[in-house]
């Protein structure tokens, strides 16, 4: 269904409870009245920011292009119902390795994409903070690990995150507020594997409840995390930033597509944005932009005007530039026993070795493997992707309970080449569909190589036969907004504001300067954490 | 290959806890599906039909599919998600023209509609197409092996495989709310799983010496 014909649920001083059917919660309303901060994106960026931004006083309206579901009610356990969930509007792909979108990696919901992620919440190594001084690669992000070390804490408390007592990489770090979770039968391949091999593995650390907290259930092991949570054990903005936000008296806009940000004299004004079929006008003393690596360099770009001809906060050139995202390849093969992938969240076990070691290595960066746990149709593209078709693509799905594999989060470097651009295309807002162009580069050919290797030997030791390997999925989107330390590279300072305009900020994976070799959620939210910090310090210093 | 799970049929389970009413309610509008007319012209439904035969057969011994009906409602509605290919049009128009390349792709190699050639006949057409060695001057305006990766299996498989038909087939536990699992280790099931019928034996209870 097109936004267009759904209607907004947060509307006249209350806003869904999600965690109860049919429930609804107060929520203060602004009107178009003009707000502290008005916030765009509603997702790990966004949303936690929301909840920073009006827990330190401020007036917040945080509005979202996307659904304000009550996962309890609204959240079949079905993959293409729930395809819902995911950003699927009209984008162009292009370059040598075009892009999955949606579903791989974009959500439009309340929450964003947060209501459909894996949960994976790794910290970054703390050399990736200084990847350009310390690893010879990449740019060096304006921020301290040691700062950061504490925002990381902040964000897995908030979250409950179930995780292992002891951490084997890394600077020390407290043990994870819940216990790690059992491990499934696919995780329990990785383990052996990673034990033959001589390397140290985990628990991951997930954002999923191995014990109740507040309303929420633990996980009953649906393994439908993919397709959204509907049990709440999944913590996402959803369901812990944005109630937090509420109760602090922010309100929260759904069904709400932000189309044009207008800008005088050198600061923002306000945003324009589409909801119920009119385009509206919110007035803000302060706008962040928290869109994800696509739609916040195409909000920016779109609101070009005579004084930015180029788009917003753009002076550097590189709004839209140095895309990036994850290498996912993986490797399948098939087991004698039952595995059966579809029980529990995919990814219980990691391995980070490849993220710390460096020796060895004939490219920059890391990555991680942990074991994916594809759903029936999920699985049925991945096979057919092999160029399975017809009898024989039913026949290897009748395998589906004895197939087992693994897979990478790695690096990609940033290239400006890969990027963000709008169209002459219009879509049905009437804003410019984006274009996205992508190619990997040399060093992700290598890193690849690498990890397909390594992942195949780590298989073929617990005795997983028939394996094959599928080379071209990536995951996450990060860049086209970096931050840093010089204007003249990068869009905003380590404090997400942007260099051009004071009273415009960015919040969200756009901001990555480098990549890592882990899933980015953790480190948008306490970079959000952090952000709604300093807002607020800025703030008592009159520096706002 | 038999199916390895016979006995097993994901729909005994929509009345247990494995099942809640938001999904029981949208697997039933799926299976009621029925194929909308006045979308495709009968020459491009009767291709279609043959494609989706040829790519996604339904299982044998198992109720039919509404796959057809899914895919045909995606053409209506020109649904995306969220990515196209830069060489492609709309999932509408990419699939009309599409059809009828087929269509005419066909009639070059064998002088017949597709939808009346033999098996061998139909794979030897849609093989041409995934390898991008075609005939026709249709695909001038459709890159024929972009058009097979990124539209003809996405579209076909995910609709195919969003059938309880083809989950049963499969051993899938399908739907899974407010019920999840328990035993979730290697080599245990809950009752509520697929029961396998093998020769073999999986080789052994779950390893407890691996935490």
């Amino acid at each position: 269904m097109s936004a267009e014909a759904q209607a907004p649920r947060a509307l006249n001083g209350q806003a869904p409870d999600v965690f109860t059917p049919g429930g609804w919660v107060p929520m203060r309303e602004y009107g178009e009245e003009e707000v502290d901060f008005l916030i765009v994106g509603t997702g790990a960026g966004g949303g936690t920011l929301a909840c920073k931004l009006a827990e330190a006083g401020f007036s917040v309206v945080a509005m979202d292009a996307g659904a304000y579901w009550r996962p309890l009610e609204d959240f079949a356990s079905d993959e293409h119902e729930q395809g819902k969930l995911y950003w699927n509007d009209d984008r162009i792909v292009d370059g040598d390795n075009p892009l999955k979108l949606g579903a791989n990696n974009s959500g439009k919901a309340v929450g964003g994409s947060t209501v459909h992620y894996m949960m994976v919440s790794l910290r970054f190594r703390p050399e990736w903070f200084k990847s350009r001084s310390k690893l010879g690669y990449g740019v060096d992000w304006p921020l301290d690990w040691r700062e950061m070390w504490t925002y990381y804490r902040e964000v897995e408390e908030a979250l409950s995150i179930s995780g292992p007592v002891t951490y084997p990489w890394g600077p020390k770090r407290p043990r994870y507020p819940y216990r790690a979770h059992p491990l499934n039968g696919p995780a329990r391949y990785l383990v052996e594997g990673a034990e033959k091999l001589g390397i140290q593995w985990t628990e991951t650390p997930i954002a999923t409840l191995s014990a109740p907290r507040g309303k929420a259930h633990p996980c009953v092991y649906r393994g439908f995390c993919m397709a959204g949570c509907s049990t709440n054990a999944k913590q996402s903005a959803l369901n812990t930033w944005l109630p937090r936000a509420l109760s602090a008296g922010a309100e929260i806009r759904d069904l709400a597509m932000a189309g044009r940000i207008e800008s005088r004299e050198g600061r923002v004004t306000g945003v324009h944005y589409r909801r119920e079929g009119e385009w509206r006008f919110q007035k803000a003393k302060n706008v962040v932009v928290a869109g994800y690596a696509v739609e916040t360099p195409r909000l920016l770009l779109n609101s070009a005007s005579p004084e930015c001809p180029d788009g917003l906060a753009n002076s550097s050139g590189l709004v839209g530039k140095n895309l990036m995202v994850h290498l996912n390849q993986s490797v399948f093969g098939r087991t004698q026993d039952d595995a059966r992938f579809y029980k529990a969240p995919p990814s219980l076990a990691v391995s980070e070795h490849w993220n710390y070691e460096d020796a060895g290595k004939d490219y920059h960066g890391g990555w991680c493997y942990m074991p994916p746990g594809p759903l029936a149709a999920s699985w049925a593209r991945l096979v057919a992707g092999k160029g399975l078709w017809g009898q024989d693509l039913l026949d290897e799905m009748h395998r589906y309970n004895n197939a087992v594999g693994l897979k990478m989060v790695g690096e990609v470097l940033p290239y400006e080449r890969n990027q963000v651009t709008l169209t002459d295309q219009a879509d049905e807002y009437g804003l410019p569909v984006p274009r996205i162009t992508f190619s990997y580069g040399e060093n992700e050919q290598a890193m690849i190589r690498h990890a397909l290797g390594f992942m195949d030997q780590a298989l073929d030791v617990v005795g997983i036969t028939d394996r094959w390997q599928n080379p071209d999925e990536t995951a996450h989107l990060l860049g086209t907004a970096r931050m840093g330390s010089d204007p003249a590279t990068s869009v905003v300072d380590a404090d997400c504001r942007s260099w051009d305009i004071p009273n415009l900020w960015i919040c969200d994976g756009s901001v990555f300067p480098t990549s890592g070799g882990v899933n980015p959620s953790l480190t948008i939210q306490a970079i959000a954490c952090r952000t709604g910090d300093r807002i607020a310090e800025l703030a008592r210093r009159g520096e706002l | 290959m038999a199916d390895p799970y016979p006995t097993y049929d994901v729909l005994a389970k929509r009345d247990s806890a494995s099942w809640d009413d938001t999904t029981r309610a949208v697997v039933d509008r799926r299976l009621s599906l029925k194929v909308p007319e006045g979308v495709l012209s009968d020459t491009q439904l009767a291709t279609l039909r043959m494609v989706k035969a040829r790519v996604c057969p339904d299982p044998e011994g198992r109720p039919p599919t509404t796959t057809l009906a899914m895919v045909v409602q995606r053409i209506e509605e020109d649904s995306t998600e969220g990515f196209r290919h830069h060489e492609l049009p709309r999932t509408s128009d990419a699939w009309r023209r599409g059809l009828d390349a087929i269509e005419a792709e066909a009639q070059l190699r064998f002088g017949s509609p597709f939808a009346d050639l033999d098996g061998g006949q139909a794979d030897a057409v849609l093989r041409s197409i995934e390898d991008g060695d075609v005939r026709a001057p249709e695909w001038e305006s459709l890159p024929p092996s972009t058009f097979w990766t990124w539209r003809v299996i996405p579209d076909l498989v995910s609709c195919h495989w969003s059938q309880p038909s083809l989950w049963s087939a499969m051993g899938f536990g399908g739907p899974a709310s407010p019920r999840g699992y328990v035993r979730i280790a290697e080599n245990r099931r809950d009752p509520w799983e697929a029961l396998e019928e093998r020769s073999t034996s999986p080789t052994g209870w779950p390893r407890h010496h691996v935490r």
